[in-house]
């Protein structure tokens, strides 16, 4: 069955095909913006880590590059003020981003055999924001560390 | 694909707070990606990471997708005594990955 398109054939179809390849940019500019995430989403988490129980400034240091080039790699560390016996020791730390599509970056356990409540690892970040680090410490308190950075080349949502 | 590349002291003195620093190869396939045909690309990450000394676990990690490919960790532990310290990292569609090194304590 094949037939002659008409010109009339021809330019509505151009008409649907141009629409049909504009939409999905507009689809994944949507996606992107829908998928970072805002502070309220962080205070959730990190009111669920902690069970809602009260959270103290201090005794955490988060380590994060005040300027990232690249969000694709950022090398961030936590060190924690503890004695790390068996009395008083950190139990567990937890990471956590206002920006990125989830707000849990990374949960560590460790114990008295630690000797040293200290962490690094590297991580993405998809937007300019503040890292909070959280700490469990062995009498059941929590204590918090924050740190500022700039994000000039975002990761997490880019297309490949 | 599969290679793991860790970092401890051969030697240590008994109670000294050595530095372990560990890597794991691993594309961390996040799940927010897309191709650009606007199809999602599957989670595809490493979830779990663990370490014990002398089959007592001593520290371990859970991962989520922001962290960077080749997962990269470091921590400290006391060299206690003399032995084998393991390292497990488990994740999406089966990846499962170990390795050890041994320590000697004087």
């Amino acid at each position: 069955m094949s037939k002659r398109r008409s010109r009339r054939e021809f330019l509505s179809a151009a008409a649907v095909l141009a629409a049909a390849a504009s939409l999905p940019a507009g689809v994944r500019a949507q996606a992107t913006k829908d998928l970072r995430g805002t502070e309220q989403d962080m205070r959730v988490a990190i009111n669920h880590f902690t069970g809602s129980r009260p959270l103290a400034k201090g005794k955490v240091n988060l380590e994060v590059p005040p300027l990232v080039d690249n969000g694709n790699t950022v090398a961030i560390s936590v060190t924690v003020e503890s004695p790390m016996t068996e009395a008083d020791h950190v139990r567990s730390i937890r990471i956590f981003s206002e920006r990125n599509p989830e707000p849990i970056i990374m949960g560590f356990r460790l114990g008295p055999r630690a000797g040293r409540a200290s962490v690094a690892t590297r991580v993405r970040l998809a937007d300019t924001q503040t890292l909070v680090a959280v700490a469990e410490m062995s009498d059941g308190t929590y204590w918090f560390g924050s740190a500022p950075t700039v994000v000039t080349i975002a990761s997490c949502l880019e297309e490949i | 694909m599969s290679n793991a590349l860790v970092t401890v002291p051969k030697t240590a003195k008994k109670g000294e707070i050595i530095e372990i620093r560990t890597l794991v190869s691993h594309n961390m396939e996040t799940g927010y990606r897309r191709t650009e045909r606007g199809v999602p690309i599957p989670r595809d990450i490493v979830r779990t990471f663990s370490c014990t000394y002398n089959g007592v676990e001593i520290f371990s990690a859970e991962l989520r997708p922001a962290i960077s490919a080749n997962p990269y960790i470091s921590f400290y532990t006391v060299a206690t005594e003399t032995g084998m310290i393991a390292f497990h990292w488990k994740g999406d569609n089966g990846f499962s990955v170990s390795s050890s090194a041994h320590i000697t304590v004087t």
